[in-house]
């Protein structure tokens, strides 16, 4: 099959194995897709992590845990389709902590408040989730087969999420301004977070067959499911253009700023550098134990 | 017995539960491989969930509830052991050591409370024997692993330096019942050493304690 | 290494592929199995394999050089047969019927 035939394969609904024959341009272009989405898992940790510490309930400290060491196996599952496309963990995670990979944006912004812990888990999520549902349709299989399990996995997070910030905002005048404030903060990440509105012909990501979904598709999507759900809490959105038309149902908004996306994506994010450190220095600290545990025969 | 002696007898262990498991969720995400990172997180919520049962059970008794017994006391009722307040991240040998002397000693502990008068006591100490069955089988694999790895004498620099902390868990009359299990796993005697005792609360643990409470604090008596 | 994770999701069910994990060895890879497929109990029961002893059985599945249909359904056709059977039948059992016995003369007779 030559990369014609094989586009129109992919798009007819053809399926693509680890050892099938594949075009080098498909094989890098879903290499560097799915990189992306393991190093998002797991620079999202970061975020979250602090406040499992700082939980201010055991339950919620468990919650918390759980969903973390989640998106920590999900990072597991996508890196070991990447290492079966190529490229092995370890250099993934050399490349991300270099600076050298992406990852989403949201998880280069930093966190303040426990209203934070709230919104992430409720809006932040369900943008991905977006997203992740319409990757089951991927036409690399090991990858579609993931993302079943990290789908399912995700709906327990919304919950969590939802009920975080249900406690707040039914609880002391002090909380329900701590959820207001963060979500004027992630507002603008969260409308930025599909990417901007490039059309489906041009996206080879479609083409291929990776992605499915068009990015504004999605993000209609997120808005569609999430502002009723932010309104009816007495919520407001801190964008004065946001309203849905009557006509055709499509959502107006104020233009996201998509150079400050490409910047932020780039490395540039306010926690961006604070957090590759991290990730850096714990990574450099633990180097023995993976020669000496996973290198050394048992 | 006192009015309190369900609570006297299990809150030591609750808040040893509660800090190892605050200080093994340390680790969430930057264990030193993924798979790792995964299962550790779930001793951890594992000991978060025996300090919540604990908790629970000593609260009854007390008037109060588990989350109030865990968040609201202040640093000088907290009866931890300095063990467990340690701060070891991102020492991963230091990590497995107390891993492996915390559940040795726990063991002990635990099946003694297995003997409690108290049926709730024992029957929750059953419960935990369970779970920890678990823990103590990770700890061991660990403990092994580093002990016929290239990194042997770090691991073991590390039980050394943790070797009077972990006697601190245990009260005198179960500590020779610890020594015996130390030395025969590690094939030698165990040094001689003065427990550090319970009572006193190490550097690592105010700080602790802020963070732990921080969130707790900043809305006093409001649900989270 | 690595190792491949089969699982079991209700009793009586096939086993299927799960995902793949690192380990050093079986030890480890049990414990990780568990963690990865069992924590939310949504496993009943779990198999696993080294990567290396699982062997992908290549192409063609079949030699189809001469017809082998005598293996397959559609390599029978009964249809034809089975109306001309019938309708033998049907006629015999007329003339049974007219003698007093077969299917419709015991019915005829309760």
């Amino acid at each position: 099959m030559n990369e014609t035939e094989f586009q129109a394969y992919v798009q007819d609904g053809g399926h693509v194995e680890t050892g099938d024959p594949m075009p080098e341009a498909y094989r890098k272009a879903l290499i560097k897709f799915i990189e992306m989405h393991g190093n998002s898992e797991l620079m999202g940790v970061l975020p979250e992590r602090e406040w499992i510490l700082r939980a201010p309930t055991l339950q919620r400290k468990l919650a918390l845990t759980s969903k973390v060491q989640d998106e920590v196996g999900h990072a597991q599952l996508i890196y070991r389709v990447v290492e079966d496309l190529g490229k092995p963990r370890d250099a993934c995670l050399d490349d991300l902590v270099a600076g050298k990979t992406k990852f989403h944006n949201v998880f280069h912004y930093p966190t303040k408040t426990w209203g934070d812990v709230g919104v992430i888990a409720w809006l932040v999520d369900a943008a991905a989730i977006i997203s992740q549902k319409a990757l089951l349709k991927c036409s690399y299989a090991p990858y579609a087969r993931i993302m079943k399990k990290i789908c399912w996995e995700e709906s327990f997070h919304i919950l969590h999420g939802r009920d975080v910030v249900l406690t707040m905002m039914t609880g002391t005048e002090e909380q329900r301004e701590l959820v207001q404030e963060a979500l004027d903060r992630w507002w603008g990440p969260l409308m930025q977070f599909h990417g901007n509105p490039i059309q489906a012909d041009d996206d080879p990501m479609y083409l291929w067959r990776i992605k499915s979904q068009a990015n504004e598709d999605a993000r209609q999507q997120f808005l569609d499911g999430y502002v009723p759900q932010v309104w009816e809490l007495g919520l407001t959105v801190p964008d004065p253009k946001l309203r849905k038309r009557e006509e055709d149902g499509v959502w107006e908004y104020t233009e996201p700023d998509w150079d400050e996306l490409k910047h932020v994506v780039t490395g540039h994010g306010p926690a961006t550098e604070r957090r590759l450190g991290f990730r850096r220095m714990s990574r450099e600290e633990t180097a023995w134990v993976r020669r000496a545990v996973l290198a050394e025969a048992a | 017995m006192s009015d309190n002696s369900v609570a006297e007898e299990i809150l030591e262990l609750a808040d040893d539960e509660l800090l190892i498991g605050w200080r093994d969720s340390e680790w969430t995400g930057i264990a030193p491989f993924l798979e790792e990172d995964v299962a550790f997180s779930s001793i951890a919520q594992g000991e978060i969930g025996h300090a919540r049962a604990l908790y629970e059970l000593a609260a009854r008794e007390l008037g109060t509830d588990a989350d109030a017994l865990a968040f609201d006391r202040e640093p000088g009722e907290y009866r931890s052991s300095p063990l467990v307040e340690l701060q070891l991240v991102p020492d991963w040998a230091r990590t497995i050591a107390r891993h492996w002397l915390y559940e040795t000693a726990d063991a002990i502990r635990v099946a003694a409370l297995k003997e409690s008068s108290s049926p709730e006591v024992a029957g929750l100490a059953a419960k935990i024997e369970r779970e920890e069955a678990y823990h103590r089988m990770h700890a061991d694999m660990w403990a092994e692993r580093l002990r016929e790895s290239s990194e042997r004498e770090r691991f073991e620099a590390a039980v050394a330096e943790l070797w009077p902390y972990s006697l601190g868990i245990l009260p005198d009359s179960q500590r020779d019942e610890f020594r015996a299990k130390v030395c025969e796993t590690l094939g030698r005697s165990t040094p001689a050493a003065d427990p550090i005792e319970r009572g006193g609360h190490t550097d690592d643990f105010l700080p602790l304690w802020e963070e732990m409470t921080s969130v707790r604090r900043s809305v006093a008596g409001a649900s989270w | 290494m690595i190792w491949e994770v089969f699982r079991q999701e209700r009793e009586g069910q096939p086993f299927q592929h799960g995902g793949s994990l690192e380990a050093p060895n079986l030890e480890f890879a049990e414990a990780y199995a568990r963690e990865f497929y069992g924590r939310r109990n949504e496993s009943v029961a779990l198999w696993i394999v080294p990567r290396d002893a699982v062997r992908e059985v290549g192409e063609p599945y079949v030699a189809d050089v001469f017809d082998r249909d005598y293996r397959r359904v559609d390599g029978y056709s009964i249809k034809v047969k089975l109306k001309e059977a019938r309708e033998i039948a049907a006629k015999s059992a007329g003339a049974l019927s007219a003698e007093g016995s077969g299917p419709d003369a015991r019915a005829g007779a309760e």
